[in-house]
This record gives structure tokens, sequence and C-alpha cells, in this order.
């Protein structure tokens, strides 16, 4: 089975690197950009079989690791 | 005045605070691996040191503070035990629950590598008695990842609790015009609630001796070494 988990910097928190990228991509002239937010994708491969199990153990493996909750929201997609 | 000082993978500093622990206690400290579960018996304070533990992969101090022998630094703190985090350390420590909030990256998303003023808080403490409250010192720093942030919850309670232990500040002591790198309220260290764990970015560590740059840095291990049992 594989998964996906991206997490995201929740609202109001200040991303530096998002500001610059947003900088980067205006100084291109690249019309309508209106703000970007940087995040991390995980894509995981799990030797379950069953999706609510998979789904248990991301939540696990997201907040005990991948996410820092005080800062940083994740969502997890089971892609099959 | 028993001190322990953790080495994780791509640690740095750990020689660093061995000799300013050597030199104002007069003890060597032990040195503890990553890996190891426990601390040596009698432990009254644990050094975690300043570098780049994991190469600050997925997020500075992040794996390091699910490290093994992070539990027994929990329960170490738990029971009143003292816990010093420095640079790295301080991120392995918030990163570890064991302090509030987060070290963001710098305001200005630079490296930042150079000698900064700071104003000491309280003088109270186990970390700060050989200093004098509202002290300016002049320590370094060298981070990337150091701009504190918490949600207002948070900062109101530190403030409340007098818990912020070192400010950013110019050498005339302005805080808001010394800010390298955007932290809140100009927060450069915080303690536990209960005083025995604080969490810094600058590294006093650095700052022992008239020959490279100063000894403003002497004073926190100096107001260890005058412990006894603490823990």
């Amino acid at each position: 089975m594989k998964a996906r988990v991206t997490v995201t910097l929740k609202n109001g928190v200040l991303d530096p690197q998002g500001k610059a990228i947003e900088g980067a991509l205006k100084s291109f002239g690249l019309e309508g950009v209106d703000s970007v937010r940087q995040g991390k994708v995980f894509d995981i491969e799990l030797s379950l079989t069953d999706k609510a199990e998979a789904e248990a153990l991301l939540k696990a493996a997201a907040e005990k690791l991948l996410a820092n909750t005080v800062v940083e929201n994740y969502r997890i997609e089971i892609l099959g | 005045m028993k001190s322990a000082v953790i080495t994780f993978p791509g640690s740095n500093r750990e020689g660093d605070v061995i000799r300013a622990l050597r030199q104002s206690t007069g003890h060597e400290p032990s040195s503890i691996w990553h890996q190891d579960t426990e601390l040596p018996k009698g432990t009254d304070l644990v050094v975690l040191p300043g570098g780049f533990s994991y190469g600050d992969y997925l997020r500075c101090g992040a794996i390091a503070s699910r490290a093994p022998v992070m539990d027994a630094v929990r329960a170490h703190a738990a029971k009143g035990g003292l816990v010093l985090g420095i640079c790295n350390g301080f991120q392995i420590l918030v990163e570890s629950g064991l302090l509030p909030g987060v070290l963001m990256r710098n305001a200005g998303l630079k490296f930042i590598c150079k000698m900064q003023h700071l104003k000491v808080g309280r003088a109270d403490t186990a970390f700060t008695s050989a200093y004098n409250e509202g002290q300016i010192i002049k320590v370094a720093i060298a981070h990337g990842e150091g701009n504190y942030v918490a949600d207002a919850d948070t900062i109101a309670r530190l403030e409340g609790e007098n818990r912020v232990a070192f400010r950013y500040c110019t050498a005339e002591g302005d805080t808001k015009a010394g800010n390298p790198n955007g932290s809140l309220n100009d927060i450069a260290g915080i303690y536990s609630e209960h005083l025995n764990v604080l969490g810094m970015m600058p590294h006093p560590e650095n700052l022992i001796e008239t020959l490279v740059g100063g000894t403003d840095g002497r004073g926190l291990f100096e107001s260890l070494s005058t412990l006894r049992g603490a823990a």
C-alpha cells in the first residue's frame, strides 16, 4: 500500500522560506502569484493491507515525528 | 556537581561544553552517547550541546529528540534534575516537549554567526546566580533556525511566570534593535515551569577565555558549579 503524508505550516505561522520563494516567483514576472507557503511531502510504502490500520499507523507517524503539531498540520492520503 | 554531556550524531559543540564545565566545576563531565538508555548515577546536570544532529534533517532537533537517551533526560527533568540545551540542544528540548514553542528559520533567512549581546533575565536560578538581573553579556550566536515562535498564550505564560532567561539586545541593552533572528519578544532562552530546564540559542561555552573574545559566558557555568547534589 502506498500512502502520502503532507505537512504544512498552520495559518498565521510566519514562513520565511515561503516568503522568499514568493518573492522569487514575483521577480520572474509571473503574474497572479498571491502568496506561497512551503510544506513537506512524505511518500510512504506500507506492508499493511487494511486501510484503517494504515491510517492509524500514519497518524501515529505524523504525530510522533513527521509533523511538529505546535506549528504544523498534516494530511494523510492512502494512494492505493 | 556531576554533569553529563550527550553527543548525538552531528553534535559538534560537546567538546566546548565539556571544557567549560571542567574549567568551572573542576570535575570531568561524563560523555553520554545518544543510544545510551540511562544517565550516570547521581547526575545533577545534563547538557545537550550545539551542532547539527542528524544533519538537521526533517526539522532541527526532531530526530535527536526521539533518541533512546531522551527518555532518561525526560525522567531526569521530571525529578527536578537540571537540563541545559544550547543551540541545537535548545531545538531538541522544544522538539522533545521539555520546553514550549518552536525554533523556526531566522526571519532574514540567513545563517547568523556573530558576537551577540544578551540581557540576563532573573538571576535567582541554578543557571544564572553568578550574573545580575538585567546584566548585559556578550556571547556568540551561530544558527540558521533560532527564531523563537510560540502561540500568544504560551508567550503570555512565559512572560507572566518570568521564564524568559535571556533576551537578545544591543550593547546598550536595546532588545528590539538587537534581535538578530525575529524571535518573539526577543527571546534567546527560556526556562521550564520549575526553572530546572534551560534552553538557549547563544553559546556561553564559547566565551570563557579572554584570548578568544571574552569571558561573559563563564557566569553560567560558575552558577552551575556552586550547586551540590541539586537533583
